[in-house]
């Protein structure tokens, strides 16, 4: 890694996992899962329900459960390390230097108190400044999050807004004290798809103003498409596969990955009525130690050696791109031979 | 001419909303005179944002919600002559969460078989074998009969779901954003078995979606709402390829394929919903209109036919001759 990108990376995670001890043994949700991100960067953690996206960003915030125990090689913010340095120093961090949106803005914002007090908090807590300076930052971020007549609105509730203002309300509160990092756990998932275009326009754009890092986690693919600048796609607990959006995309190299995108329907490009692709099988259980590919009950290309071992999330023949698939790893042979496969 | 299964004539739907403290109820118009019409086998798709009368319509289509005004009419016969058991025989809803849709103290077998009790069916004796018959046909194993709902997957439930509205072997399916809740291989699962039942069983479904990407693969005709009316009808295929009415085009816009060329698109629709207790004047989706006309603020547009289908916007309405239609 050249010296000067070191100073561009917010978040740096490595080797990261989460266990929560259940009746029947112990949980694995997240395993192995390595992160990073740069200043003015998207990265998008996609995946199906249970995969451990949503447990990847709680882990980062210090948020789990209390049950869960977390463990990392390393976990860093803009170079300073944030693992394990207890809960008073990561209560001034969260909200300062790394934010979170939530999914559902209706359970997330505080129905008791008026927004202005809400967005006044996360600056008051975190910088020295009086309230009227607090006051002044919320209506300036408001009006940057597209909220018409801001002044007016601080002393309304949650419940006086709609869904998209809500929102746009989270944001500008995630934004009160200028992280470096965002983490927004499916921002749009809630709202129209109107409103979700609107929504996600505006986390690009003051991404790009701010150069903060995002961390976006979903599963809608089509947002993925469309925001991201790098894609991790996670699987039972594990990241199986990262690149760009171009590469996951235009070249996907694990069969989950592939799988996944054959179950879309893709305007303009699946027949209409067509039946689309499937992925047979269910998500195996992550209680207790698991070994071989987390995929290999539901993989069509499954091969002997699959199913023993642990397989690594290693390099395939385009830099930057990984997977975490026998078929695809080793010597620049990967596209031919997962074709070969295929067919 | 009866292959119509379901129609609508100027249905409208009014609720009473409470003004506050010692203030006069004020009129909600959730449906405000809709005609529609779907032919037998027919996918009709219903578009909107939340709050634009879909989940109305679709209740009363159920017979769960009689119509303010205006007629129903299920297979030929007006809905209000028909008892609640005829209404259950002729149309089923499929609903959006399979983990709140069925209850969770009875066991996938009375779930499913409850139908047939309802409607008294003779033959008790024949319920298990026609459980197994739909179960294989909604592709759940044998073997979850006796099981829980909190045992099987999303997946898993919505078959339950579907498995029950289909048993007493309904005309049409409603189905309310079937596959919202469910993750994408699952939800193509789903949508492959409703594709296969309707060719099988000759249904008719009745799709409310606002996941244009399913509602493009599935339907086969489509119905934009907005605020209580439908804006524009066509065909599916002439709808996503020319839609007409501003609307439609920044919905249609709105559709995020997973093309990472392309940019989060800009919609120009501005964040305001109106509220619909208080709406719009004229057309009703002037104020976030791009290509508002004068007059479009103060007179409601006509139903205008257009090939198959119809677009309410003064935009295509040639006996103004303001001859504005742009592209």
């Amino acid at each position: 890694m050249p010296a000067h990108s070191e100073s561009k990376r917010v978040l740096e995670v490595r080797r990261l996992n989460v266990e929560i001890p259940v009746p029947t043994g112990m949980l694995r949700p997240v395993q192995d899962v390595s992160l990073h991100v740069d200043r003015g960067e998207t990265l998008c953690v996609v995946g199906e329900s249970g995969c451990g996206k949503s447990l990847t960003s709680l882990a980062i915030m210090d948020l789990l459960p209390t049950k869960a125990k977390r463990t990392c090689d390393e976990m860093q913010l803009s170079g300073d390390n944030v693992f394990r340095i207890g809960e008073r120093a990561m209560s001034d961090i969260r909200g300062d230097r790394m934010s979170m949106i939530f999914q559902e803005p209706m359970t997330s914002l505080n129905p008791a108190y008026t927004i202005g007090n809400q967005l006044a908090e996360a600056l008051q807590r975190h910088r020295n400044v009086s309230k009227a300076q607090a006051r002044e930052r919320a209506i300036y971020l408001l009006e940057k999050v597209g909220i018409t007549a801001a002044a007016g609105r601080l002393g309304q509730y949650p419940h006086q807004l709609s869904g998209g203002l809500r929102q746009r309300v989270m944001i500008a509160m995630a934004l009160m004290c200028g992280p470096d990092l965002i983490i927004a756990d499916e921002p749009t998932t809630a709202l129209d798809v109107t409103i979700q275009a609107q929504i996600l326009h505006l986390l690009a754009d003051l991404q790009r103003e701010f150069q903060m890092g995002m961390i976006l986690i979903t599963h809608d693919l089509g947002v993925v498409a469309r925001i991201a600048d790098r894609v991790a796609v996670m699987y039972a607990g594990q990241v199986v596969e990262t690149g760009t959006a171009k590469q996951i995309f235009n070249a996907p190299q694990h069969p989950y990955t592939r799988g996944l995108l054959d179950c879309i329907p893709i305007p303009g490009k699946t027949k209409r009525g067509a039946r689309l692709g499937a992925i047979p099988g269910i998500v195996p259980s992550l209680v207790g130690h698991m070994s071989g590919c987390h995929f290999a009950s539901r993989c069509p290309q499954v091969h002997e050696a699959c199913k023993t071992g642990n397989i690594d999330l290693l390099p395939t023949a385009q830099p930057g791109h990984l997977s975490r698939c026998l078929l695809t790893q080793g010597a620049g042979s990967a596209p031919r031979e997962t074709e070969g496969a295929a067919s | 001419m009866n292959d119509i299964v379901l129609e609508a004539k100027g249905v409208t739907r009014t609720f009473m909303i409470s003004g506050g403290f010692m203030k006069p109820k004020r009129p909600l118009h959730a449906v405000n005179g809709i005609d529609l019409r779907i032919r037998q086998g027919e996918v009709l798709a219903l578009v909107g944002e939340s709050g634009c009368g879909k989940t109305t319509l679709a209740k009363m289509l159920l017979g769960l919600l009689p119509p303010t005004s205006g007629s129903l009419e299920l297979d030929g016969n007006p809905i209000e002559t028909m008892n609640r058991l005829r209404i259950a025989q002729t149309v089923q809803p499929i609903f959006q969460d399979p983990y709140s849709s069925l209850n969770p103290r009875k066991s996938i077998g009375s779930i499913i078989t409850l139908p047939l009790k309802v409607q008294g069916d003779k033959d008790p004796g024949t319920w298990r074998k026609r459980a197994d018959e739909i179960m294989e046909l909604v592709g759940l194993p044998r073997r979850v009969y006796n099981n829980y709902p909190s045992q099987l997957s999303g997946g898993q439930r919505q078959r339950v779901a579907i498995a029950r509205a289909l048993i007493n072997r309904p005309r049409i399916v409603i189905c309310d954003e079937p596959t919202s809740a469910l993750d994408v291989s699952v939800q193509s699962q789903i949508l492959n078995l409703l594709q296969d039942l309707r060719e099988e069983l000759g249904l008719t479904y009745l799709v409310i979606s606002h996941n244009l990407a399913v509602v493009e693969h599935m339907a086969t005709r489509v119905a934009v709402m907005y605020l209580g009316r439908i804006v524009e009808e066509e065909d599916a295929g002439t709808l996503f390829d020319t839609p007409k009415h501003p609307y439609s085009k920044a919905l249609l816009e709105s559709v995020l394929t997973p093309d990472p060329s392309l940019g989060v698109p800009d919609t120009h629709l501005g964040a305001a919903y109106p509220n619909p207790l208080d709406m719009p004047s004229g057309c009703r989706f002037h104020p976030r209109c791009i290509k508002a006309l004068p007059h479009c603020s103060t007179i409601a547009p006509r139903k205008i036919p257009f090939g198959d289908g119809h677009v309410e916007c003064h935009l295509y309405d040639e006996n103004e001759g303001k001859g504005k239609l742009a592209s």
